[in-house]
């Protein structure tokens, strides 16, 4: 039997605490929980997003064949791109559908898209259907002697030509 | 003291030698193995019958006793249970397709091959699962209708109908993550389209100039492919997705899904279901045959939309062997309707994928032809925006829609069948006009080809189809004056819509994605 003292602390003891301790528990340890599914999540979430991309470098090099007549479209196989030689020099542009992502074929009056009949002219400028936007003119450099380095990875602003000696 | 009774007979049993014990045990292994599974006997009566469904983690998704409304074959058709059954049928057979797969580009393809030509039985399995895929896309739409139809998604069941959309949308990427498995010029060229639908929010961005800020449509694609092409990245992606995390997410949702079914209170049922019901055949027991061995303790928690409480058991079944027998038909028939289908058409195969030549056309899965048919107007309002806005409205629905007259009726509420048919009507004749228009006269690029971006994404044949929807529905609220009438204006023209769409992305559209009357039209190529 231990006799009762007197509480030295202003507050009386019957009194509510500020925060209950069960509370404080509680919350920390809510908070904890949260904290660390936030954490974890942030992680998993960083996983599905590699730092490097597994695609192919997009710099290559062409040769256009001799007999390319001014005005005249060059596909290289397994690219895709188009290399236009006119009277001001050389241009490459993406035949990239802007749409969803199909290549788009060469035609009479510049480039059709075959998945969603989207029409293009030979400036890459959308005239029907539903790209959203103009196929992109992509960056090109002469290395002499009828070849050609692009980076398919740099879009230029349309009407950007390499003269040709 | 009942312990102390049994006691002389415990020593008696004791007392036979220690050997000759062993040798009974041996010989009684099969009937207390029985005991030990079936802890309540093999079940002959109906009491036992119903101890063994409540006594069994798989049995009692169903309720003990099921009300004879739910029984009857109009009331669900079995779409619910052959939704599931294609489930089971498409999971069994794609495990078994696993054998031989290897999902890594040109080996994805070869591994086709083989399941083709090598593997004993591995086209028609190839066959079933692909079929079975089919089927449960099929009756998935078909259970939403009836779920919708006969207003079955009103309090409680409102969540219920939520977790159902959530089906509806991982029944939906299932498919299409299996599409890309074979790794087949079909497929490439499918998800190519795909990956770039979800990269369209591009398209709003863009116009708003944004993108290089805020850019979700770059994300969800290399979320997606893990790359910027689609390649041996997008094909693991797809693959786990397909085999483990989706089917994960179904089975989970399904679950709560059963579970729900019947915690609402099972299948709805009007509310003088007990009148409308024919009587009981003579040799049928209603009730307990015996008395019942005990009394729900679970009373004080359950609310009074279960089943027996506050009803009387009068109208209702045992779920074993009424419902049992019921469910087994119905997968039966559903196994029937994949092994016919399967043995009847192959399950497609074609070139190896060509990064460098599409398909032309290339087209999707017969069920995303109606997207593609949108997306060929815009590629964020019909890949993306008209379907969460569909997707939202539906979940809306038993939240704006809160009336109590008709449910559990086909048709029910107020308008019955002529609403249902006068919906019909305008939806068939809203996207045959507006879908006619646009395949003879074009859409704003061809008539003004310098029309910004964000003026097409926001007008174009799909929006103006979903609002002519929208207020069509709007205007039967009013006509009726009931958000039901307004439900099933908007749900009966979101179908009709759905149907249309697909069945001329499907059948009418050729190379280039122009109109052709038949397939038979398209030029060589």
């Amino acid at each position: 039997m231990s006799v009762m003292r007197p509480v030295t602390t202003s507050r009386s003891r019957l009194d509510p605490e500020p925060m209950p301790r069960r509370d404080f528990l509680g919350i920390a340890a809510a908070g904890s929980a949260a904290l660390t599914l936030l954490f974890s999540l942030f992680g998993i979430g960083r996983l599905p997003r590699a730092a490097v991309l597994p695609s192919p470098s997009k710099k290559f090099r062409v040769t256009l064949p001799q007999s390319l007549a001014p005005g005249t479209v060059f596909m290289p196989p397994g690219r895709a791109i188009a290399i236009v030689r006119d009277a001001d020099g050389v241009f490459a542009i993406s035949t990239v559908c802007t749409h969803l992502g199909c290549l788009v074929k060469q035609a009479s009056d510049g480039f059709h898209c075959p998945c969603h009949g989207s029409q293009f002219k030979a400036d890459g400028s959308v005239v029907r259907g539903p790209a959203p936007k103009s196929l992109p003119w992509l960056q090109i450099a002469s290395v002499g002697d009828n070849t050609f380095v692009i980076d398919a990875g740099r879009v230029v602003p349309p009407g950007t030509k390499v003269q040709v000696a | 003291m009942s312990t102390l009774t049994q006691e002389p007979e415990r020593i008696v049993a004791e007392q036979r030698p220690a050997l000759r014990r062993f040798r009974d045990n041996l010989g009684d292994i099969p009937r207390n193995f029985r005991a030990a599974v079936m802890r309540s006997g093999w079940p002959r009566s109906d009491r036992g019958r119903s101890t063994f469904v409540f006594s069994s983690l798989f049995l009692h998704f169903h309720s003990v006793r099921v009300h004879r409304w739910t029984l009857r074959w109009r009331t669900t058709l079995g779409l619910g249970v052959i939704s599931a059954a294609a489930f089971v049928v498409a999971f069994v057979s794609g495990v078994l397709l696993m054998f031989y797969y290897k999902p890594y580009p040109e080996a994805a393809y070869l591994s086709m091959k083989d399941i083709h030509f090598v593997v004993p039985t591995g086209r028609f399995i190839r066959n079933i699962h692909r079929w079975s895929a089919n089927v449960m896309v099929v009756a998935v739409f078909l259970h939403m209708a009836r779920v919708f139809y006969t207003a079955a998604y009103r309090k409680p069941r409102e969540f219920n109908w939520i977790i159902g959309m959530l089906l509806l949308a991982v029944t939906l990427g299932l498919s299409f993550t299996g599409y890309l498995l074979p790794w087949d010029q079909l497929a490439y060229w499918a998800i190519t389209i795909g990956a770039n639908i979800a990269q369209s929010p591009r398209e709003l961005t863009d116009a708003l100039h944004l993108t290089q800020y805020f850019d979700p449509g770059g994300l969800q694609k290399l979320l997606l492919l893990g790359s910027e092409d689609v390649g041996e990245e997008a094909l693991i992606r797809f693959y786990l997705l397909h085999v483990m995390i989706l089917p994960v997410a179904l089975l989970s949702l399904l679950g709560v899904h059963i579970w729900r079914v019947r915690k609402d209170g099972g299948i709805a049922r009007p509310v003088d279901a007990d009148r409308r019901l024919k009587p009981l055949p003579h040799d049928t027991y209603p009730i307990f045959t015996e008395a019942p061995q005990k009394t729900y303790h679970l009373a004080a928690l359950v609310r009074g939309r279960t089943p027996a409480v506050g009803n009387g058991p009068e109208n209702t079944l045992p779920a074993m062997p009424h419902v049992f027998f019921a469910e087994a038909a119905v997968f039966m028939l559903t196994i029937c309707i994949c092994l016919v289908l399967a043995l009847w058409r192959d399950a497609p195969l074609k070139e190896l994928a060509n990064p460098s030549i599409p398909e032309n056309p290339a087209k999707a899965p017969w069920y995303f032809l109606g997207l593609q048919e949108l997306v060929s107007f815009s590629a964020f309002m019909g890949g993306i925006g008209i379907p969460s806005i569909v997707l939202l409205g539906l979940g809306l629905i038993p939240f704006l829609e809160r009336e109590s007259r008709g449910t559990g009726e086909w048709f029910g509420g107020p308008g019955g069948i002529s609403l249902v048919l006068r919906s019909i009507a305008f939806g068939l004749g809203a996207v045959l006009a507006i879908e006619a228009f646009a395949i003879r006269f074009g859409w704003i690029r061809q008539w003004w080809p310098a029309a910004p971006q964000l003026l097409i994404t926001l007008l174009n044949p799909g929006t103006v189809i979903a609002a002519a929807y929208a207020f069509f529905s709007l205007s039967l609220v009013r006509r009726y004056d009931s958000t039901r009438a307004g439900a099933v204006g908007l749900f009966t023209c979101f179908l009709c819509g759905y149907i249309v769409l697909t069945v001329i992305g499907t059948h009418f559209r050729g190379p280039n994605w122009d109109f052709f009357w038949s397939p038979d039209q398209w030029p060589g190529h």
